[in-house]
């Protein structure tokens, strides 16, 4: 299969040139860390519990496009499809703490988990507070009495904007990492690709799909899905994801939530805008309501052709810190 | 053959090693793409170019601090799982060493060992997961075993057990990692960690039974 076309100068420097690009986009809200790619925002306010988030670059707006006011305080950079190393994210959590300490919020991934936990060891020793939130809203990734083993997908970005309200609002970490916690335990994500992505450095498809395949599942790196399917329409798709994440909290009548429907790269808003169609047909028979509606495009992986679908269930705590404002590149709100 | 390793030695072999598993990207890549994402090529490549790079402008004057300089290069500039694990391989592995002027065929066996435990520990896995430490874990084995035979047979055994633990993860279903989701899509194919730990072994011991 040829190799994508892509519009780039070397493709070993594809990081550090996107992060140059991001910190002019922000016009002078963030700066990078010496050195390091990391991103910080400039205003913190001072005794502000802080939040970082962060993992592999590729995937743009998330992660790093997502620090502003009430979002990130700041983000740790990793290369594209991996994840950060321990003294990127260490040197990013001293920039963002103070002294409230630092709420790291990242995907469930091994190489996340482990880089994030050498740091959180190396910050303690320092006598800096550090608490984890993992996102685990995928629900094609393992059974629901196995939510440790699910990865993070588009459910990352309610988690980032429910984290960043809590965090600029509320005065003690554990009482941030507690609205994070019940955040993530509200949150189902499911996906579909129709084409694969590809890293710039290699060139080469993650993975591949015939011309008639879709895959039901699939995961943001192209892990592989729950099912390899012959093309099928945009109703049938969403039907599909829809019984998955409905059945999987479970979501009730009565239930009231938000709903996000994320591209993956390569879908158009008039096929996103269709598969809303859908859903929306499918919630109100299920007679739930929809607090508000988020379709665009935040958790990318390169070209991959595909959408996901998130809905978080909610009560008037989460509804608070969703309904913030928020600025930053990725997602903003009045 | 070489018996005993000393500063100038062990960074001669860890410069061999790291050229060995740069020249080897490629192979790397295709072994990945077929139950990962593809980029455990480019990310040993970053880790041991940061680690050449290391070797030459750092201060190494004992085999510790020149395991945990390789170790330490790998995992600020790897990412992802693998610069977590390998990274920890040689930092952990290098304390094996501590307070010796030379390495000898039991201080390979024990920078395995130790190398070993940290990685389970860091990675919460077991033998079995089809990862990197199922080659590990046969080579120490094997490494312990052959002791009483000198460094390069040492290290030789430890080579080869490597190769046989590559490949039994072809027939592991991976448990853990990317490749997690693809369950029984993962067997057939050997795990790239785990051929990354019989590359980093296979170079040092064409350079300890040469030079």
């Amino acid at each position: 299969m040829a190799n994508p076309k892509k519009i780039l100068n070397d493709p070993k420097k594809v990081v550090p040139e996107m992060i140059e690009g991001l910190v002019a986009a922000n016009d002078g809200r963030l700066y990078k860390l010496d050195n390091l790619p990391a991103l910080i925002r400039t205003d913190i306010p001072d005794g502000k519990v802080a939040l970082l988030i962060g993992g592999g670059s590729g995937h743009e707006p998330l992660f790093h496009g997502f620090v502003g006011k009430n979002m990130g305080d700041g983000a740790a950079c990793g290369q594209v499809f991996a994840a950060p190393s321990p003294d990127v994210i260490y040197e990013a959590a001293k920039a963002v703490n103070r002294g409230k300490g630092v709420l790291f919020l990242y995907g469930n991934y091994a190489g996340d988990n482990m880089n994030f936990d050498m740091a959180t060891e190396m910050l303690e020793d320092d006598g800096i507070d550090v608490r984890t939130v993992r996102v685990t809203d995928d629900v094609a990734a393992a059974p629901p009495e196995r939510t440790h083993d699910r990865r993070g997908i588009a459910g990352d970005i309610y988690m980032i904007k429910i984290a960043g309200g809590a965090s600029a609002e509320l005065d003690s970490l554990y009482e941030v990492e507690r609205v994070a916690r019940k955040a993530i335990a509200n949150i189902r994500s499911m996906g579909v690709a129709v084409a694969a992505g590809s890293i710039p450095e290699t060139g080469k498809l993650t993975f591949e799909l015939a011309e008639d395949e879709i895959e039901i599942g699939m995961g943001a790196h192209g892990e592989a899905g729950i099912a390899r399917q012959k093309m099928k329409p945009a109703d049938a798709v969403a039907d599909e994801l829809m019984e998955k994440i409905l059945t999987d909290l479970p979501f009730r009548k009565g239930d009231e939530v938000a709903l996000l429907i994320n591209n993956l790269g390569a879908t158009t808003m008039m096929e996103m805008l269709i598969v809303n169609r859908r859903i929306r047909q499918i919630l109100e028979r299920e007679g739930i309501k929809v607090h508000r509606t988020d379709i665009g495009t935040w958790l990318t992986v390169q070209e991959m052709a595909g959408f996901s679908v998130t809905l978080m269930k909610l009560d008037d705590e989460l509804k608070h810190y969703l309904d913030m404002p928020a600025e930053s590149l990725g997602y903003s709100r009045m | 053959m070489t018996e005993t390793l000393n500063a100038g030695s062990s960074r001669a072999m860890l410069e061999a090693v790291s050229r060995f598993v740069i020249e080897r990207t490629d192979m790397l890549t295709d072994a990945d793409l077929a139950i990962g994402d593809g980029d455990h090529g480019i990310g040993m490549r970053r880790g041991f170019e940061a680690a050449l790079s290391a070797l030459e402008t750092q201060s190494v004057d004992t085999p510790e601090s020149a395991f945990k300089v390789v170790g330490t290069a790998i995992l600020s500039n790897t990412g992802g799982a693998a610069g977590a694990v390998f990274g920890t391989l040689f930092r952990a592995g290098s304390k094996a060493f501590a307070g010796k002027d030379a390495i000898d065929g039991d201080g390979f066996a024990a920078f395995l060992e130790s190398g070993l435990e940290a990685v389970i520990k860091r990675g919460g896995v077991t033998e079995g997961q089809k990862t990197m430490i199922d080659a590990i874990g046969p080579a120490a084995r094997a490494a312990r075993g052959n002791v009483g035979k000198g460094l390069s047979a040492v290290v030789a055994s430890a080579a080869e057990a490597s190769l046989s633990g590559v490949e039994a993860t072809r027939d592991m279903i991976a448990t853990t990692g990317k490749a997690r989701s693809l369950g029984e899509r993962s067997l057939g194919h050997p795990d790239p960690g785990a051929i990354s730990i019989s590359l980093i072994l296979k170079a040092m011991q064409e350079f300890t039974a040469t030079a």
